[in-house]
């Protein structure tokens, strides 16, 4: 317990340092852009109404003053932390004066259940079929698989996302294929909006699904005939030990503790993904988002959501990395 | 080395899949040296003229030939590519060779940068230097940037096949010898790391081309240099799907898809065959 | 009244591989024919690469392709029946695994699953073939560990916590907490310190004489055999060279290699130069013709170059395939070989 308690403390340390540098590093790359955000708010302001110049200059102090940007840079910096541990970086642009955080609040939970329930079907499904071919290695369906693995994984989440829009959007138009859901539900707690979001779901989960599959399929299967040759296996096959027994404790489940590991590493890129998806998708979580904060130009907005997604994932890997111990007492011991 | 391509040929069916759709891919993108019309000019021929004998993969809405097109996005997609490739090689074999074998203290830091890299999800990240740099991102700027990010998996594949090295008799030897370092980790250990660093060299070329796709296709690149993204960029942007110009936006998707399957080919089978175990072994380990 | 338990008859046992598109044929085990008795300890010795690993994969029936049982019986005469094991089905060999015939295989670090707890490796291996649940199963392995010496809290340990003796005494356990009428060993002293290893030959020897079982017992360290073995088996590039009674083959060898053996032991106070045996163990693709063992022997003649010596009874339980076995003498003094064997 001790051991795994020294375990936890450093896989901490590793993570408010992942935090620390990556939200350091978004600062400054965002206050390197050209663009002021005082000057775009005020822009976007006086675009459709005549203001005196007077009311623009006391406008101007005002936002100044309310996006800190008159104050030296390790000043901003140290107001910047302050205001993240707030949980309020300033109000966004794209729909002034909403907070930007607010916005992030509300996109989140979409990119979060998207991100989950995919990666869990995924790896769930991935691991297990892959586990099953490496074991069965003669069987022909699973042998089917592992080709169409091959040819699906190589490809972008973007051409995947891409082609099913196209069949599901343009040659057989059953699915929804934009939003998070229908216009005519009222949201809450009723049947008709859950079963539309989950319609709209299925379209951005299935790309992110057949992409992340082959993955996970071609590495367990790799992993499971590499762990069907170890010594523990031959010997327990040897001791008439009963099939599924070797197959579940033994094969499968010693396999997929590096897999774990790989589960950690995936994550920001799967991450990157569900960015692309829900773009395609229209699908109103972080990465549209993200992206519509970029072409409107508003960088308190593209800073909260970087910030917080850099954080996202780094707690994602830093819970997966927990769960390592658990699964393989060796690490504990180390 | 000729007879092991021979017999890669012959007896591993994914190789030679791999090897042909590869070789059009790359026969295609040199035939833009010998294009006959500039690729970044617009509206120099007919608009939406389907695939046809005078126009094989068809014209775009903006009046381009796709055929020259394609075959010039095609080539600068694989150069970026392999601009990224390696530059980031030679970052994880650094990173990787180093912690390996120097190990202790170097070896703790290196990881530790190694594992925050990894942690970071990339593409957030491509965006926001797209979102300061805007116009200023040219695509070596954006190659170097994906470099930077794309190591760090590698690395770690390296710096365990280096740790083994590390306690080898010929390591000592070398070291009683009096190599430095840096000759060790060159002369000595680099030759081991080679099949690792090439068939990477591959997924990583994968990787790089498809996050460029995607940026370009959200147009977050300099949509005015022609790459397989910014094709399909402006494919979607004229709505290409909607009006009917299907052949704008099938053909570069069939061509990334040949691309991507037949690098991926490559590299696992060259991967089944080169694995660094059984090349230990072969080594005389 | 000595009965056979164990008939080998004529076996070979090829491994066929077929590497991008060449073929290559490797005889490791080639035309073997022996038996094993009830209650007896036989010692099989032979370098590395000699087949004898692959030998007793097939006495264990676990011969995995590339290898492959080409000709020959495997006869085992157990309590519940006979079984051939190059021809039986899965089923009936299951039927017969750990109840009847069991193993413990080389390398005590990697035949112990590192994820499972003791406890829960021998639940997967004992359980089902001992027919006991809840108290009394556990009665039964507690006390099996304590015949083996070992706590009883090794059942809620994890393999890597534990040394490397107990580790090879959990497996020892493993293989005996049925008591199986015959025990296959492969190296199960290897890798371990002097001290701990005489410790465990001594625990697999108490073990079998209270169970009565059979052991064949695999090992290319001479000294092993001395102390263990009934009778020892020489195996030589896929062949049995020589076999007899454990006495006589340190004392009496009949054939050139097994004399070589015994002389390259180690003897306290000898510094005379030991001598060596030249050249390197053939390759099994393409073995010698005639006598394997010809282009190494000292006692070479051109019938040993082309015809292949048979087997021939030399003594009471003695057999030796060498055309020139009356002329072999012990390469060393009967004392020093008394001195391996104390």
């Amino acid at each position: 317990m001790n051991s795994y308690l020294w375990f936890v403390g450093k896989r901490t340390l590793q993570l408010l340092a992942v935090i620390f540098f990556g939200v350091s590093a978004t600062f400054l790359v965002t206050h390197l852009s050209p663009i002021s955000p005082v000057e775009a708010v005020l822009g976007r302001m006086t675009a459709r109404s005549n203001s005196a110049p007077e009311a623009i200059i006391a406008m101007r102090a005002a936002l100044t003053e309310l996006y800190g940007v008159d104050e030296p840079i390790l000043n901003q910096y140290f107001n910047f932390w302050l205001r993240l541990f707030r949980g309020d970086l300033g109000p966004s642009l794209l729909a002034f004066p909403t907070p930007a955080m607010v916005l992030v609040g509300r996109a989140m939970p979409w990119t979060v259940g998207l991100l989950t329930l995919a990666t869990l079907i995924t790896f769930v499904v991935g691991n297990f079929l892959g586990g099953l071919a490496g074991y069965y290695q003669n069987n022909r369906l699973l042998k089917a698989f592992g080709i169409v693995a091959i040819g699906i994984q190589p490809v972008p989440y973007y051409i995947v996302a891409f082609i099913l829009l196209i069949i599901f959007g343009f040659l057989w138009p059953v699915l929804p294929i934009s939003g998070g859901f229908a216009m005519n539900v009222i949201p809450g707690w009723n049947w008709p909006f859950i079963s539309s979001i989950l319609q709209h779901a299925i379209l951005p989960a299935a790309s992110l699904v057949l992409v992340g599959f082959g993955g996970w399929f071609l590495g367990m299967r790799a992993l499971v005939s590499n762990v069907v040759t170890e010594d523990y296996v031959t010997y327990a096959e040897l001791a008439g030990v009963e099939h599924s027994t070797i197959v579940n404790g033994y094969v499968i489940r010693n396999a997929l503790v590096p897999q774990l590991t790989a589960l950690a590493m995936a994550l920001g890129g799967v991450f990157s993904g569900t960015v692309i998806t829900e773009q395609v998708f229209n699908y109103p979580g972080l990465g549209s988002l993200l992206i519509d904060a970029v072409n409107a130009g508003d960088s308190t907005l593209v800073l909260a959501v970087s910030t917080v997604s850099v954080t996202a994932v780094a707690l994602a890997i830093f819970i997966v990395d927990l769960l390592h111990p658990l699964l393989d007492p060796r690490v504990r011991a180390e | 080395m000729f007879a092991v391509f021979r017999d890669l040929i012959r007896y591993n069916i994914e190789f030679a899949i791999g090897l042909v759709l590869v070789s059009i891919i790359v026969v295609f993108a040199l035939l833009s040296f010998f294009s006959p019309v500039d690729p970044s000019l617009i509206y120099i021929t007919i608009p939406d003229q389907p695939p046809s004998a005078q126009y094989w993969f068809g014209t775009n809405s903006r009046g381009q030939d796709m055929f020259w097109q394609l075959s010039t996005a095609l080539r600068n997609s694989l150069s970026f590519g392999i601009i990224v490739a390696v530059i980031s090689r030679v970052i994880s074999l650094t990173v990787g060779l180093l912690s390996g074998y120097v190990g202790g203290w170097v070896d703790r830091a290196l990881m530790f940068v190694n594992d925050i890299f990894v942690a970071v999800p990339i593409f957030p990240v491509l965006v926001l230097f797209y979102f300061v740099l805007r116009n200023d991102m040219n695509s070596f700027t954006l190659a170097l940037i994906m470099a930077c990010f794309g190591w760090p998996f590698d690395a770690r594949l390296i710096r365990s096949v280096a740790l083994g090295l590390k306690h080898r008799e010929f390591t000592r030897h070398a070291v009683f010898a009096g190599m430095g370092t840096r000759k060790i980790l060159l002369e000595e250990h680099l030759p081991y790391v080679m099949p690792i660093v090439f068939s990477t060299f591959m997924n990583n070329m994968l990787w790089s081309i498809g996050l460029e796709v995607t940026l370009a296709v959200l147009g977050f690149t300099n949509i005015n240099n022609p790459t397989i993204g910014t094709v399909l960029y402006w494919a979607n942007s004229h709505s290409a799907m909607v009006v009917g110009v299907w052949w704008w936006i099938v053909i570069p998707v069939i061509l990334i898809v040949m691309t991507f399957l037949g690098l991926f080919l490559l590299a696992v089978s060259m991967n089944e065959y080169i694995d660094p175990r059984s090349r230990l072994r072969r080594m005389g380990a | 009244m000595t009965q056979d338990l164990l008939k080998v008859d004529g076996l070979k046992a090829y491994y066929q591989m077929n590497y991008f598109g060449v073929t290559r044929e490797v005889r490791a085990v080639d035309d073997i024919t022996m038996t094993i008795r009830k209650n007896e300890v036989y010692g099989i010795a032979g370098e590395s690469s000699s087949g004898k690993t692959s030998f007793i994969k097939v006495l264990a029936a676990a011969i995995r392709p590339p290898l492959r049982i080409v000709a020959g019986s495997v006869k085992y005469d157990f309590k519940s029946g006979p079984i051939d094991v190059a021809t039986a089905s899965p089923a009936e060999i299951e039927a017969v695994r750990w109840r009847r015939l069991s193993y413990i295989m080389q390398g005590s670090m990697s035949v112990l699953n590192p994820l499972r707890r003791i406890g829960k490796t021998f639940e997967d291996f004992a359980m089902r073939p001992l027919g006991l649940t809840g108290e009394a199963y556990r009665a039964r392995i507690l006390n099996h560990l304590e015949r083996l010496k070992l706590p009883a809290d090794v059942l809620r340990a994890y393999p890597h916590e534990l040394s490397g003796g107990m580790r090879q005494r959990v497996t020892i356990g493993l293989a005996t907490v049925c008591h199986p009428e015959f025990v296959i060993a492969d190296e199960p002293t290897t890798a371990l310190d002097v001290v701990v290893q005489k410790e465990v030959l001594g625990l697999i020897r108490e073990i079998q004489q209270d169970m009565g079982s059979s052991v064949i017992f695999v090992t290319h360290d001479m000294s092993v055999h001395a102390n263990m073995a009934d009778r020892v088996g020489i195996i030589y590039a896929g062949r049995l060279v020589e076999e007899g009674p454990t006495r006589e083959m340190f004392f009496a060898p009949k054939h050139p290699y097994t004399a070589h053996l015994v002389a390259s032991l180690p003897r306290i106070g000898d510094t005379t130069q030991r001598p060596a045996l030249e050249g390197r163990p053939p390759n099994l693709a393409d073995p010698p013709k005639g006598c394997r063992f010809h282009p190494r022997c000292p006692l070479a003649v051109d019938k040993c170059r082309t015809e292949v010596p048979p087997l021939e009874t030399v003594g009471k339980d003695h057999r030796t395939a060498c055309w020139r076995w009356q002329d072999v003498q012990p390469l060393v003094s009967p004392h020093a070989a008394h001195g391996v064997m104390a």
